[in-house]
């Protein structure tokens, strides 16, 4: 980090002149796409985000009023509906999507013939635009009796749900969709994983008797721990900010059945009869980043003698 | 754009992308690539057995899970409404109706928001691409002073949920600095926060680290100046990862939804993604189904393109969810 590559730097005092001739302006040039474009899209809003959380305003004229902003948001009583559904989304999304993938990409790990394959098939659904998998999810959870998922329940005989339309059944049908989506990308993360594995334990493991099942248990599980615990976290950041199945399947019906926090943010700030209320929005998104942050450096604490990658 | 801005902690990204990856496609030393079972477990017929009919059933899941709802919408595409709504998993009951997708492309005006897609995804990748191989140059190969102060700045936005930015950032859209009219309904308000991705900079920066530095000072030895190593050494030295960066920025364009929705209100603007759910209450099933499938045709080809790009990036944790 000290050596200073390609530009010689003169030892005497800095004036502007040394430093162009030094390099520092072509330095510049090159770095302000950067700065520019970090500064504007990405640190000015995070501040204004900050600044905004406090403030009320109509676009026009803007005042401080404190916390108001925030109690009125504990005050909205659909926020904790919101908050439970977020919950229970994670929750579900960890027990549909979080082993599944593991036990694939370990038996995809012994393949033998045309592994690509298998890894293309799993990956696949990932690259579909999101609108377009919800939307058409939303044609398969049709709740006629004609309907795709109805008719292939039909075959072995359970009888029609009515998926979406109703409160119990809408959240999982919205996580068996988002865990479709996703599934792949953590797939192949465990594959790259699984390739990283230090070979000698495997041949170790084989000295001391070790059975196939023995050796995935005792070598393969334990090697994947570190990125285990990191796909455990970040499915849960990921899941705490869902937006677009709520929006798209459900409006976050029925009777708020599935209204999400990131969705009532969305509510506040462009759903709004009376004009956005960007400021109950912000510090509605700010108390779930602060949260997302708390629970991360928690987890890390609580598992950093677990793993030692 | 921001609702899809992969994020990663560090310890994620392993050592293939650090190193310029290997000619060959397959290893030739056996010992290398072993995996939990040996040579010697597959000769065991009882092993080969349950782990030949576990790899036959796990095929057999994939291709049905993954690959039956697209397989559907295909079928969909070229099924008359009638069809699709009352026999939806029937084979062409009453024929292959391929205008449909005539239809589709035409009578709802599918090729304006397919070209309008395309637009933003171009401009999406021209954004992310400029700020990642300058930003990179700059932290990786010129090292100015104050490097370490950009690159944490950089860094600390890999921690920030997108939640966090979507509001402020739409009104900063609304009142940009420095020009004195609103950015909606404008592409420059998806292509310009679109490079705003840290994820991209570390990749590129980190690539960019491992390039040998004897080649910097033999250029520069010969009299190349910063702008000369930047294309002729450094970017096509960078190919791997270059390819690795455009696919994702290509596909997460081609993905968004929220950002575009908020920024582009005028429908003759949109792209795909967000026209789709207005057209889905008012438009004919079959004429409906082949416009989802329009939309989703170009990712799915270079994916099966770019195949070995998508699976090293993902590997280094480019598809989780922000």
């Amino acid at each position: 980090m000290t050596s200073h590559a390609l530009v010689d730097r003169p030892s005497r005092r800095r004036t502007p002149v040394s430093w162009v001739r030094g390099g520092g302006l072509t330095t510049l040039v090159f770095a302000l796409p950067m700065l520019v474009i970090f500064g504007v899209f990405s640190w000015a809003p995070i501040v204004k985000a900050v600044v905004m959380s406090f403030q009320k305003t109509n676009l026009i004229v803007t005042e401080w009023v404190g916390l108001e902003n925030f109690q009125r948001v504990f005050a909205d009583p659909v926020l904790p509906m919101a908050v439970r559904n977020t919950a229970y989304f994670a929750l579900l999304a960890l027990i549909f999507g979080y082993p599944v993938p593991l036990i694939a990409a370990v038996l995809m790990s012994e393949v033998r013939r045309a592994k690509g394959l298998y890894s293309a098939l799993a990956y696949l659904p990932v690259v579909v635009p999101p609108v377009v998998a919800v939307l058409l999810w939303k044609f398969f959870y049709d709740p006629r009796p004609e309907g795709v998922f109805n008719t292939i329940i039909g075959y072995v005989g359970i009888p029609p749900q009515p998926w979406l339309q109703s409160a119990t059944s809408a959240m999982p049908s919205l996580v068996l969709e988002a865990t479709w989506a996703a599934a792949g990308g953590t797939v192949i993360i465990y594959l790259a994983a699984l390739t990283a594995v230090p070979t000698e334990l495997y041949d170790a493991a084989e000295v001391d008797g070790a059975s196939v099942w023995g050796k995935v248990w005792h070598v393969t599980m334990p090697q994947l721990r570190g990125v285990l615990l990191i796909t455990f976290i970040l499915q849960i950041i990921g899941t705490a900010q869902v937006f677009l199945e709520p929006y798209l399947f459900t409006g976050g019906g029925p009777a708020n059945a599935t209204v999400s926090v990131l969705l009532l943010v969305y509510r506040y700030a462009f759903q709004n009869s009376l004009g956005g209320n960007y400021g109950m929005a912000t510090a509605l998104s700010l108390m779930l980043a602060a949260f997302l942050a708390v629970m991360s450096l928690v987890y890390f604490r609580l598992t950093r003698s677990w793993s030692t990658s | 754009m921001t609702t899809t801005t992969p994020k990663l902690p560090e310890a994620v990204l392993p050592d293939v992308l650090e190193n310029p990856p290997a000619r060959s496609r397959r290893s030739s030393a056996p010992t290398a690539d072993r995996t939990a079972l040996s040579v010697s477990d597959w000769r065991r017929p009882r092993v080969r057995r349950t782990w030949n009919t576990m790899h036959v059933v796990l095929l057999v899941v994939l291709v049905v899970w993954c690959v039956g709802p697209l397989l559907l919408l295909g079928k969909f595409a070229i099924t008359p409404t009638q069809d699709i709504l009352r026999t939806p998993l029937a084979i062409f009951p009453n024929g292959v109706k391929w205008s449909n997708l005539y239809e589709a492309w035409f009578d709802i005006n599918i090729s304006k928001y397919f070209v309008n897609t395309v637009v933003l995804a171009a401009g999406s990748w021209v954004s992310q691409m400029l700020v990642a191989t300058t930003g990179g140059y700059v932290l990786s190969v010129l090292r100015p002073r104050w490097a370490k102060y950009a690159q944490a700045l950089v860094l600390a936005t890999l921690f920030v949920p997108a939640v966090v930015l979507l509001v402020p950032l739409y009104l900063i859209i609304l009142h940009p600095p420095l020009v004195d009219h609103s950015l909606v309904n404008s592409f420059w308000a998806v292509w310009l926060p679109a490079g705003a991705s840290a994820f991209n900079v570390v990749l590129v920066t980190r690539f960019f680290d491992n390039l040998p530095r004897e080649i910097f000072e033999a250029a520069k030895v010969d009299g190349a100046g910063p702008f000369r190593l930047f294309w002729s050494i450094v970017l096509p030295m960078s190919k791997p990862i270059l390819g690795v960066v455009s696919v994702f920025a290509v596909i997460a364009s081609w993905k968004d939804f929220l950002w575009p929705l908020l920024v582009l209100r005028n429908p003759d603007l949109q792209p795909l993604s967000v026209r789709l759910p207005s057209l889905e209450a008012t438009t004919d099933k079959g004429t409906l189904m082949a416009a989802y499938a329009i939309a989703t045709i170009i990712p799915i080809l270079m994916f099966l393109v770019f195949q070995r790009m998508f699976l090293r990036g993902a590997g280094l944790g480019g598809a989780v969810k922000g």
